[in-house]
């Protein structure tokens, strides 16, 4: 195991979990202890909404890693990362007790509006938080990997698969849509009231979920670093490069999809969960269609295949849609989303991240040969041959 | 004929009756060949020849309509997908050089070499001496130790099927199918492949697709001739290239 970290962390993985770090830290911290008002201090609506684009980071992360490193391209990640929220929401739901509307302690609102006599088989077990965040991952990681199964073992590939993930999360959003579904219909989950006791309107609780998004987002980024500067992670190249050529290998490709699809679709789950509590509300339009491309576009814009750059896509990108939405032109935005894809996909295809390497991997390789032969002494695998 | 309990014939790769259309079209016609082991083949035909049709049934590509392929006496090809067949021992370099052009050379060759390539196998996968030991081998016999950390897209054609020749070696197989290895390469390097599809005969069975008559003279071995999908003929490149029938469909009088 300890390899799989030490390879996987190089100078730039480095700096990105060192910056998230900071910011996990200093701006809860700012926010908490530096007086209101005060130049340097961090208001709580600013925690809240960056605690959001933090959610979006960790989305985005797991769009690069099945799309830029084994070119799966979902169209419905967004499905993954509703059903985290879902299931977080079931569990914030639950923790309402009998504050509700209707002072029903076992029944939330909506159950009680629609006349149900009993809590829904599906609903139980959803007021123990262990629960709940067991079915965080598992169910998005279940659909995804029933999914996976069907879709690449019919070898169902490039737009063909898109198209299924945007069906995929359209039957969801239609589905939850429907009050009898049991999931509060086209009002979702909301009115939460705390979190494991903790108010989460209230100060501490925001600070603690920003920190705690932070330490998520880190946690995927070196997940996935482990993953694609493994052996797997080449194989996944391979795949997406030339797919019938590494099964003339003797690899079974649908296995490696299946795992890094699944694990993907997991780790879109917690960051739904931990957006849950932030925003306050979880409701169908999350299921949109649209939501999964915008997704995309965040990973594309960033620089698909660099991890770095996908959170960074979501951020830059969440940002221009939180200014630009809040002013005048707020009516343009999907214009200028849309114009941004273009640009982007024009001006510079292989994303910000991927066009800042490119020029600066002549400097780069320099560093790297000065320092391959120690470091392929200690490797052992790319050693030179010491027979001769 | 009851094929899956006892070893039916000696040969390593057996096809027998073996039928392939496409949409009435039938591109491989009652083809019947056997390889015998540590045998080098090569098989020469015009356009249309179905030899790449062939490669195909052997890899698990195409499935046939009907006949038998069976590898190393028993195992019935036609029921395996391509990465079983391809771990019971058999590879193949494609017509177009396919290599991994993201990846540096010495990384195609990693991926292609004959280790646990399970996803857990490659997830936890640390280096070992062995393997560099292979791959620095197999980087020297197919010259491309100079441009071992070089991304495989940056190198030359020739370079290129040679990167991919060296991928097959790392492989290991049993039974290497090599198509078109020469096309696009100059005379020297066409006369170089030769001698390392030699080499590589002397411990592995092989089968090379190939129009360069040259190429196919300098191997000097024996010749099948493929015609709409079946045998025209078979034997030295004397015997074949003198044979009225191959005269007349493959040498254009």
């Amino acid at each position: 195991m300890p390899h799989l970290l030490t390879r996987s962390l190089d100078r730039a993985a480095v700096s990105f979990v060192l910056v998230v770090a900071a910011c996990g830290l200093l701006i809860p911290l700012s926010n908490l202890l530096l007086p209101t008002g005060s130049a340097l201090q961090v208001p709580t609506y600013l925690v809240a909404l960056w605690g959001k684009y933090v959610c979006y980071a960790i989305l985005a992360l797991s769009i690069d890693l099945i799309w830029g490193y084994c070119g799966i391209l979902s169209l419905g990640h967004g499905a993954f990362f509703a059903l985290g929220g879902y299931a977080m929401g079931m569990y914030l739901m639950r923790q309402i007790g009998a504050r509700g509307v209707y002072g029903n302690p076992l029944l939330p609102d909506f159950m009680v509006f629609l006349n149900w006599p009993k809590l829904p088989w599906y609903w139980y077990g959803f007021d123990m938080f262990w629960f709940a965040a067991l079915m965080v991952v598992l169910v998005p990681g279940l659909l995804a990997f029933c999914f996976g199964w069907l879709a690449f073992r019919s070898r169902v590939t490039g737009v063909y698969l898109s198209i299924i993930t945007q069906a995929m999360t359209y039957a969801l959003l239609l589905g939850f849509f429907r009050n009898d579904f049991g999931f509060g219909g086209n009002n979702g989950l909301t009115d939460f009231k705390d979190i494991l006791g903790f108010n989460v309107q209230a100060e501490g609780t925001r600070a603690a979920l920003f920190a705690l998004s932070c330490l998520a987002l880190i946690l995927a980024f070196v997940i996935c670093r482990a993953v694609v500067s493994s052996k797997l992670g080449k194989v996944l190249i391979a795949i997406r490069d030339a797919e019938s050529r590494t099964r003339f290998l003797g690899y079974r490709v649908e296995s490696y999809k299946l795992f890094v699809f699944t694990l993907s679709a997991c780790m879109a789950g917690v960051a739904g969960a931990l957006y849950v509590p932030q925003v306050g509300i979880i409701n169908p339009s999350e299921f949109a269609p649209g939501n999964s491309i915008e997704a995309v576009i965040w990973v594309a814009v960033g620089g698909r295949g660099t991890l770095v750059g996908a959170a960074l896509g979501a951020i830059v990108v969440n940002y221009a849609k939180t200014f630009f939405t809040s002013g005048a032109l707020a009516p343009y935005w999907l214009f200028m989303l849309g114009a941004m894809f273009v640009l982007v996909t024009l001006l510079l295809p292989k994303g910000i991240v991927g066009t800042f390497n490119a020029w600066w991997e002549p400097f780069k390789t320099k560093r790297i040969e000065a320092n391959a032969e120690s470091a392929a002494r200690e490797d052992g695998v790319s050693a030179p041959k010491l027979a001769e | 004929m009851n094929v899956m309990d006892a070893r039916a014939t000696s040969a390593l790769l057996y096809l027998d009756g073996v039928h392939v259309s496409f949409d009435g079209f039938h591109a491989i016609n009652n083809l019947s060949l056997t390889l015998a082991p540590g045998e080098m083949r090569a098989i020469i035909g015009p356009n249309g020849a179905g030899k790449t049709t062939m490669m195909d049934i052997i890899t698990g590509k195409t499935k046939p309509d009907e006949g038998t392929v069976l590898f190393d006496g028993t195992t019935d090809l036609t029921r395996l997908d391509e990465t079983r067949i391809a771990e019971l021992g058999i590879g193949r370099k494609f017509q177009k050089p396919t290599v991994f052009e993201s990846q540096s050379v010495e990384d195609n060759l990693l991926l292609a070499l004959n280790v646990d390539h399970s996803v857990k196998g490659t997830l936890f996968w640390r280096g070992s001496r062995t393997e560099a030991e292979r791959i620095d081998k197999v980087l020297e016999t197919v010259r491309l130790k100079d441009v071992r950390r070089k991304l495989a897209g940056s190198l030359s054609h020739g370079q290129k099927q040679w990167l991919e020749i060296g991928m097959l070696l790392a492989q290991d197989p049993k039974l290497l199918l090599v198509d078109e290895p020469v096309a696009g390469m100059t005379d020297v390097e066409t006369h170089q492949t030769a001698e390392l599809l030699k080499a590589i005969n002397k411990d592995h069975t092989v089968m090379v697709v190939e129009h360069d008559m040259t190429f196919v003279r300098e191997l000097g071995v024996k010749v099948t001739c493929l015609h709409e999908g079946t045998v025209l003929a078979e034997g030295t490149i004397d015997q074949v290239s003198s044979n009225e029938r191959v005269i007349e469909v493959y040498l254009g009088r």
